[in-house]
């Protein structure tokens, strides 16, 4: 029996557990990760268009602090946000871009003068000030007030999984590649690691540690139209929600990003938008204005993708042999932009379709493209009903997406979920009461049964083809439980991903090759997949409601007075083929931002009873208060949530901090110090 | 090598392409029947013989080699061994030999390089099995050897304070330097690295460019001598270039190594 100690165990080598290993590794504590790939190719590397942070350097970004941010964030979310978990993020997302500036990543910056710029379809001139020459620059995105997206370029992912996976490397924090974890190892009350698949030579071995994180990315992969990349398969939340014990949250919020490539769905960044460019239907016609007058093609995601799909509805999409699309269009912005602000965008359309997006329009249609849903936590990351479970990222749920994630805040959210869950992970495994003392017989109990499960693929002569029970799984969710959502077709797909479910317990293999066995593989993860897929359909077929990204055409209002509530799924037995789900009420009286109109898409709600009491007292309180720091200390106290390291306020071209007392050289601590006046 | 196996996929009535979708002057058309070469061999397989194994496929409109390994993988042959991971071309993952040339598999066409294709894995890494190589191990351990991480102020910088401004022209450069993917062609295109098993490439090379052009790295051009001042670094390359021009990002590679070359030769000189 192969067994690996450690004190922090990462399950996924993306930009949060990158971070969260390197924030645990600061504080004393040995970190391993577990990667399927090596870390520099994980789909962090994806995020293209930028991260939020609302440091309000360029001009169209004046004004921007971290409560337009915060507010942007909630109304983005349909309310269904964690309203606390996103005050601490916007606090902390400005942190983390200047970390990241000094860990190498080349922000693309401002250049003081005018500059032309296209804003909704127009060419205008604007004047950078002369002060913000050399900082970070921001572009705009969907569903923001303000232009606070910063980037490298279009390959924001790409640039910033290099230097944060650099300083693992520079951390000495091992990275175990090509490996899977199959099963949490746990007694039902306390997590205590993995056992894991090696994906080189196929054999099981045990990982110990005190903390254990799930930090896999999201599950894309359970739909045929997707953005993601193809390892996003959803097994960390399926390893979390096969303990019968850590719970799934809002598992039904999925996100279709509105400008997939056309069919093959990869995906060309919401920086084409933000920068200015256009949709268009098969006439020519640029269509969003005439549906989101307000917010045009810069309405959230959700709301984007819901018009287009109504507007191909109508018959006004291009035709093709795949299937109806609409078109991208970014000529208007010129060769010189798009060759360098948006190259990644040029080289897809070029290898994939032989397009030229200096010349051409871009067919594009929505895909799914981000989990909003994920392993339920704290706001410190770990799990409510697993202790020493972990969870960062696209994979948790802690919950500051809600029902709809705005653009730029998933990349933004890696990094600062792990510098936040990092440090809490970190004083979990100071406490001397969290030493693992796990029998050993305990540990080879869960390697038997994973060994077991994996020999019953390989010899127990069952008859079902995986790779197809996964094609017709992909083809429901994409088909069933995707954009607009019906109460029949949910049944339907329910009623059938059920039927697969069992199939699957008969899934039998070609080949029996040793080493990682790639039929195995695909075997195993359809099993898990499967019981995800069903978390999602059953949660979007149980919730009587339209919120953000989740769409009922039979229910479309959202319905506060019934539904401000977090679907919390758990998985209590093999023998099941349904999820167990339970409701987490959200609390309007604590709430900073009561819920109401989000400033786009319908106008369409049921009251809670308590929103009126609550928006009163709120008014009351910002009357109160003119200082914004006091009012929202007054409204909603957060800091007591953000570890003591990232308590500091965010100094701004038009914030500035006094001046520094020791001058050059000043440290964090100093800023603390000023923090507490 | 010594067999050849034939895998043919079930024949289907192809759609007849619309004339839209006729291929270039040279590609495949759509619905031709195009034929995948690939080398087999399984390390983890006791008696595994490499060899070439055929599969015959029918030629898609738009189909990649992610599309084309997807489908034999799934219809044709569940044990083949390959590397996808963003299939956008973004992440360096399926660099594999096409036709004999090194490059990105998920963003070749196979109408451009069909009828026939010949696939490889690429030498110098590690093989796992069939067209999967260990890049991953060979690029941590030659970021370790190279240090190829910022090498920041000692003194912890106040995040909570602005941003040390760049020029937006130094930043667009080290972009354009940073944007390697890691992919491992530049390495299995060197004849160099097929020699000295410690080389570290053009992807080596062009971190250490990276970095020295960065001013938040306070590493000085001695400190860089001393990483690749060697004939495992700047002076054991030949100047062949293959790796210039079979960079999928297409990075100035050919001019950082002359331009390294140029400064370190000058340091141990001095």
């Amino acid at each position: 029996m192969k067994v690996v100690y450690t004190d922090v165990l990462v399950i996924g080598g993306g930009l949060a557990g990158l971070r969260l290993a390197i924030a645990a590794r600061r504080r004393g504590h040995d970190a391993l990760i577990l990667s399927l790939v090596p870390p520099k190719r994980s789909h962090s590397k994806a995020a293209q268009g930028g991260m939020q942070a609302s440091l309000g350097n360029v001009i169209k970004g004046q004004g921007d602090n971290e409560d337009v941010h915060f507010e942007d964030t909630v109304r983005g979310s349909d309310w269904g946000a964690d309203q606390e978990v996103v005050r601490m993020f916007v606090n902390t997302a400005p942190k983390a871009v200047r970390e990241l500036a000094a860990w190498g990543v080349p922000w693309s910056r401002v250049r003081k003068g005018d500059r032309q710029v296209v804003i909704n379809g127009q060419k205008v001139t604007i004047t950078e000030r002369d002060e913000a020459h050399g900082l970070v620059a921001q572009r705009d995105f969907g569903g923001t007030k303000k232009w606070r997206t910063c980037y490298v370029s279009d390959c924001t992912g790409h640039a910033m999984l290099q230097a944060v996976g650099d300083q693992a490397i520079a951390a000495a924090i091992p990275v175990h590649e090509r490996t899977e974890a199959l099963a949490l190892i746990h007694d039902g009350g306390r997590c205590y690691g993995a056992v894991v698949r090696d994906l080189v030579t196929g054999t099981l071995s045990a990982y110990l540690a005190k903390a254990t994180a799930i930090t896999t990315g999201g599950a894309g992969r359970l739909y045929r139209v997707t953005t993601n990349a193809v390892i996003c398969e959803g097994i960390g939340h399926a390893i979390a929600l096969e303990t019968g014990v850590a719970a799934l949250g809002n598992m039904e919020a999925v996100q279709f990003h509105p400008t997939g490539i056309f069919p093959a769905g990869i995906l060309v960044t919401e920086g084409c938008r933000g920068d200015g460019g256009l949709l268009k239907d098969a006439d020519g016609h640029r269509f969003m204005p005439d549906y989101e007058p307000e917010k045009k093609e810069l309405a959230s995601r959700d709301v984007v993708s819901r018009r287009m799909e109504e507007h191909i509805a109508k018959g006004k999409g291009v035709k093709s042999r795949f299937g109806d699309h609409l078109w991208l269009d970014i000529t208007l912005l010129g060769e010189q932009h798009i060759r360098h602000n948006l190259r990644e965008v040029y080289e897809i359309c070029h290898y994939f379709m032989g397009v030229d997006p200096v010349k051409d329009m871009i067919p594009v249609r929505p895909a799914q493209h981000y989990t909003m849903g994920g392993v339920r936590t704290k706001p410190s990351g770990e799990s409510p009903t697993l202790k020493g479970l972990f969870s960062a990222g696209e994979a948790a749920c802690w919950d500051m997406h809600g029902f709809n994630r705005l653009g730029g805040n998933s990349v933004a959210e890696t990094v600062v979920a792990g510098m936040i869950v990092g440090e809490y992970v970190a004083d979990f495994c100071d406490r001397a009461e969290n030493d693992v003392n796990i029998p050993t017989g305990v540990v080879r109990e869960f390697l038997e049964r994973e060994q077991a499960k994996l020999d019953r693929l390989a010899q127990g002569g069952g008859s079902e083809d995986a790779a197809k029970l996964k094609a017709r799984m992909q083809e429901i969710m994409t088909a069933k439980v995707g954009i607009f959502r019906r109460g029949k077709d949910l049944e339907e797909a329910v009623d059938e991903l059920q039927e697969l479910l069992v199939r699957s317990r008969s899934i039998g293999l070609r080949s029996r090759a040793p080493g990682p066995n790639p039929e195995l593989v695909t075997a195993y993860r359809t099993q898990k997949m499967l019981r995800l897929a069903l978390t999602v359909a059953y949660g979007a077929l149980t919730r009587t409601e339209s919120r953000g990204a989740h769409f009922r055409e039979d229910h479309p209002r959202r319905d506060d007075a019934q539904w401000l509530k977090r679907t919390l799924a758990t998985w209590k037995s093999d023998a099941d083929t349904l999820p167990t789900l339970d409701y987490e009420p959200l609390d309007i009286r604590r709430m900073e931002l009561p819920p109401g109109w989000r400033g786009y898409g319908a106008k369409d709600y049921t009251d809670h009873p308590d929103t009126a009491a609550r928006q009163a007292e709120v008014d009351a309180l910002k009357e109160k208060h003119a200082d914004r720091f006091a009012r929202q200390r007054a409204l909603m106290p957060y800091d007591h949530l953000l570890p003591q390291r990232l308590k500091g306020r965010n100094e701004r071209i038009d914030e500035r901090f006094p001046a520094a007392p020791g001058g050059a050289g000043d440290t964090p601590e100093s800023a603390f110090a000023w923090e507490s006046e | 090598m010594t067999t050849t196996t034939i895998v043919k996929a079930p024949s289907t009535s192809a759609p007849p392409a619309p004339a839209a979708a006729a291929a270039p002057a040279g590609g495949v058309a759509t619905g031709a029947k195009i034929r995948v070469h690939a080398l087999r061999y399984n390390p983890q397989e006791p008696g595994s013989v490499p060899h070439m194994q055929t599969y015959e496929l029918e030629q898609t409109e738009g189909m990649t080699l992610f599309i084309a390994l997807s489908e034999i993988r799934e219809t044709l042959d569940p044990t083949l061994q390959f590397d996808f991971v963003c299939r956008a071309g973004i992440c360096g993952s399926c660099a594999m030999m096409v036709n004999g040339r090194p490059t990105l598999a998920c963003r070749t066409l196979t109408r451009d390089v069909g009828p026939d294709i010949t696939l490889a894995p690429l030498p110098v890494f590690e093989l796992i099995g069939d067209l999967s190589v260990n890049t991953g191990r060979w690029m941590r351990g030659t970021s370790e050897r190279l240090e190829a991480w910022l090498h920041g102020d000692p003194q912890a910088r106040d995040i909570c304070r602005i941003e040390e401004p760049m020029e937006p022209e130094l930043a667009e450069k080290l972009n354009e330097l940073d944007r390697c993917v890691e992919c491992g062609c530049c390495v299995a295109a060197c004849g160099t690295a097929r020699m000295r098993p410690d080389f570290v490439g053009a992807v080596g090379m062009a971190k250490i460019a990276r970095f020295r052009l960065d001013p938040r790295d306070k590493r000085t051009d001695d400190d860089y001598y001393e990483l690749v001042g060697t004939d495992d670094g700047v002076f054991g390359c030949m100047s062949l270039l293959a790796c210039h021009d079979v960079c999928p990002k297409d990075l100035p590679l050919q001019t950082q190594i002359a331009f390294l070359r140029r400064k370190m030769a000058g340091k141990g000189w001095a």
